[in-house]
């Protein structure tokens, strides 16, 4: 049985790790673990966590996406003046949503029909997205957002508004995944396209949901995000798809497809969420966080890899191929 | 002790996660000899050979190398040791060029660290037409046939200097002419010393060159011969560890009205007016040579390649096939050729492996009802012998013969009225193979249909109820059980007509 105990380990290796994180935290300022903190860092991290879970059903089924930070600006700043002209908060929240679903169904067409790979493609969409954002805008800020950050700042009761959108976001990604075909015919197709096609599933299809789905989560992102800096930021959220990227790899999902979880790429999002608000408490310079987020990306993707290598036997194949051709 | 040992492991152990795949091996090969290793898939045979290529560390136990202790750190420490390794998965760049490949990682270099490209070219035409091969130093890998690559593997190992070689299947994809070639430079390098493990299922090969023969079953040594003192049978029997009476499982069953037939199936520049049918309770077979055309037709049956004009009756209904869906829903499946790229989606359990056929079984009213499909999955498992830890085990850590025992499971799940397998046999063990004949049979038996494209004529033979022969993307014959031979079949695998 010593092998499903090693299974059972690595299922949670990464939940052990966000608890012994808090636990260090905590003792390092006795501050951390207060209300108002925590609410601050799920507050805070609940941007990026939405993102996560758009690159991480794209990246398990062997995609991702490198407009999400542009897409979120464009689809940000068309909601907040949408809602000047209008005052109505559910348009600005669909315009937001409709906006950020056609750059990716845009995304998905680059890469289904004309077989662009996911990188290109969504670096394309990038700089697009963001170029429109600019000029739209003509490169100003839209500022007095008025209601609309009821979003990133409002309460319903004594919970925030955007931590009640990460709830419901997060139930449904995990549903989605779990519960439905679309979720097991991603980690199909992530883990081997062509016997994903032979099975009987049709790839091009899921493809084009597992887009529309980024899309509206890269959307609410973006009101999220303009109501919370009460701007309408047209050079914002820059490098936000790495934010998202970081805690999917973190939490555990796998770069090569066919692996990822809702609930390591939440522990992932707050292992990141925690890593700056206590670099932030007690005082660690910005330029040096930086490099501390840096090396845990890559302590994450050894680990990712590490784990693989111990599994399987045709990775260690790959890697010596690799070995004799670097020689 | 014998003289002239070249090659020697004593207590060789080793245990993965869960499976003990080593036990105590003693195993020793002799100097300018072929020593063949005969066993299941999962014997521990291909386990052992990356330990002596350096590929695996063994837990306990040495290697012996000229009877001196030597310890293998990896492939290339090996190679520095003379050893040299062909395995079953090809290695190689398919957008490198021949040369490149041939010298890669041992690439000349001028004084200036500056690769010798000259040299280089030199050097492979030398090599090329000693070989006498017909091929350009710089055409790219890709543009090759799997059989040319698998010989200039093979070429390139021997161009290494290896003293010993191992070969991990080395005939599993190239046509019989070329195996002729091979043996031919196998009984050479014998003779040059060199000795050679041989790895193979296919035992008549195995009689036809081995000097020695060793069979493993279940990690450990079973017994080790001179193959001059053992026959089929008796290695059958060692490696199974018990008697398979009728390697054939074949019953005659009475047949039923057509069930599939196909008429005037084309594909511009695949195949051309492919005309066959299968009735209920029959199973065909179809030969040919490699690139003769046969998976490309099965797979335009199947819904996984266009076709150009021609249609498909089912039940003397015509439908039409565009996707894999379509072809499900008429309940007509396919077990494909080359399990590794279009079977297993390899990091997924097993059971997912299996269950991905029938989710709309499993994941219904809202939520997936995993209870149901441990249960549905398990049965089956159980029912077609399936070999695994659990039904969570990633399906890459599953010998071959079980890989393919459950994309069997899978297709099996959705209880099909035609069944079309690709190689089904192919690289898997007796056991394994065994079982897949009984399935075949079993279909029959419930006057369903079985459509089986092989390229080993025994089993074709032995299977099959009537044979298509295909050659140049044409069926170029049909012969009845009464006309079963494989003359016959190699002829029409030929003809032109």
């Amino acid at each position: 049985m010593k092998f499903r105990n090693n299974r059972v380990m690595e299922k949670y290796s990464i939940f052990i790790v966000l608890f012994v994180m808090i636990i260090i935290c905590s003792l390092l300022n006795e501050n951390f673990l207060s209300t108002g903190n925590i609410t601050n860092i799920i507050k805070q991290l609940s941007v990026a966590a939405i993102l996560a879970y758009g690159e991480m059903l794209l990246i398990v089924s062997g995609m991702l996406d490198l407009s999400a930070g542009a897409v979120l600006a464009l689809s940000g700043v068309l909601s907040v003046s949408v809602y000047k002209s209008s005052g109505s908060l559910i348009i600005a929240l669909l315009v937001a949503v409709i906006v950020a679903v056609v750059c990716n169904i845009i995304n998905a067409i680059m890469v289904t029909s004309f077989k662009a790979p996911p990188f290109i493609a969504t670096l394309a969409m990038q700089t697009v997205a963001r170029g429109i954002a600019l000029l739209f805008t003509k490169g100003q800020n839209i500022l007095q957002l008025d209601n609309y950050v009821v979003f990133g700042q409002g309460n319903i009761g004594p919970i925030p508004v955007s931590i009640i959108f990460l709830i419901i976001i997060t139930i449904i990604i995990w549903y989605l995944l779990r519960h439905t075909r679309l979720g097991r015919s991603l980690y199909a197709i992530g883990g081997n396209e062509e016997a994903a096609v032979a099975s009987g599933i049709n790839v091009k299809l899921n493809k084009y949901k597992v887009f529309i789905i980024n899309g509206i989560l890269v959307g609410i992102a973006g009101v999220l995000f303009m109501s919370r800096v009460n701007a309408g930021l047209p050079n914002g959220a820059v490098g936000y798809e790495m934010e998202g990227l970081t805690a999917a790899i973190v939490g555990g999902t796998s770069f090569s497809g066919g692996i990822g979880t809702t609930m390591g790429t939440l522990t992932g999002a707050f292992i990141i969420g925690c890593l700056n608000n206590i670099m932030n408490l007690i005082g660690i310079d910005s330029y040096v966080q930086q490099i501390v987020k840096g090396v845990i990306i890559a302590l994450a993707v050894i680990w990712d890899i590490h784990s693989k290598t111990k599994k399987t036997t045709k990775v260690v194949l790959v890697e010596e191929k690799e070995k004799v051709v670097s020689n | 002790m014998e003289p002239n040992i070249k090659l020697r492991v004593s207590q060789i152990e080793k245990s993965f996660p869960g499976v003990k795949a080593l036990n105590k091996i003693d195993f020793s090969v002799r100097k300018g000899t072929v020593h063949a290793l005969c066993g299941e898939n999962g014997a521990g045979k291909s386990t052992l050979m990356k330990i002596i290529n350096g590929i695996y560390k063994p837990d306990t136990g040495q290697i012996f190398i000229d009877e001196k202790p030597v310890k293998i750190l990896n492939p290339i420490h090996a190679r520095s040791y003379g050893i040299a390794m062909i395995a079953q998965e090809l290695n190689y760049v398919p957008e490198m060029s021949i040369e490149e490949n041939l010298f890669l990682g041992r690439l000349p270099v001028t004084k200036y660290g500056k690769v010798d490209w000259k040299l280089l070219r030199k050097k492979t035409i030398e090599f090329l037409s000693a070989e006498g091969l017909p091929y350009k130093p710089d055409q790219k890998l890709k543009t090759l046939t799997v059989s040319d690559i698998q010989m200039l593997e093979i070429i390139k190992a021997i161009n290494n200097k290896a003293e010993i070689i191992v070969m991990d299947e080395p005939t599993s994809a190239i046509t019989q002419r070329e195996v002729d070639i091979l043996f031919k430079k196998i009984e050479v390098l014998k003779s040059q010393g060199v000795s050679i493990v041989y790895i193979s299922h296919k035992l008549d090969e195995v009689f036809q060159i081995a000097d020695d023969i060793t069979i493993f079953r279940d990690g450990t040594v079973v017994e080790s011969h001179r193959a001059s003192d053992l026959d089929m049978d008796k290695v059958i029997a060692l490696m199974v560890g018990r008697k398979i009476e009728n390697v054939y499982p074949k019953e005659e069953i009475k047949l039923g009205d057509k069930l599939l037939e196909i008429k005037d199936l084309c594909s511009t520049g695949v195949f051309k007016n492919i005309n066959f049918h299968v009735s209920k309770g029959e199973i065909i077979g179809f030969a040919g040579l490699v690139g003769a055309g046969r998976t490309e037709v099965m797979r335009a049956i199947f819904g996984l390649d266009p076709i150009t004009s021609g249609h498909i009756m089912k039940d003397g209904q015509k439908v039409e096939i565009k996707s894999v869906k379509d072809s499900i829903k008429n309940k007509m499946v396919m077990l494909t050729e080359d399990r590794r790229r279009y079977g297993i989606i390899p990091i997924r359990s097993v059971m997912e492996n299996a269950s991905i056929s029938i989710l709309e079984k499993i994941i219904y009213g809202g939520y997936a009802h995993e209870r149901e499909e441990r249960k549905i999955v398990g049965e089956y498992f159980s029912k077609m012998n399936v070999k695994t830890p659990s039904l969570e085990t990633p399906i890459q850590s599953l010998s071959g013969g079980n890989q393919q025992k459950v994309l069997l499971a899978k297709w099996m799940l959705r209880n099909p009225d035609i069944l079309i397998l690709d190689e089904p046999t192919r690289g898997i063990d007796v056991g394994a193979k065994f079982e897949i004949y009984k399935l075949m049979s079993e279909m029959a038996k419930q006057n369903r249909a079985v459509i089986m494209v092989s390229s080993e004529l025994p089993e074709l033979i032995g299977m099959c109820d009537r044979i298509y022969v295909m050659n140049q993307g044409k069926i170029t014959g049909e012969l009845q059980k009464s006309e079963f031979c494989q003359e016959s079949i190699m002829k029409y695998a030929t003809s032109t007509i």
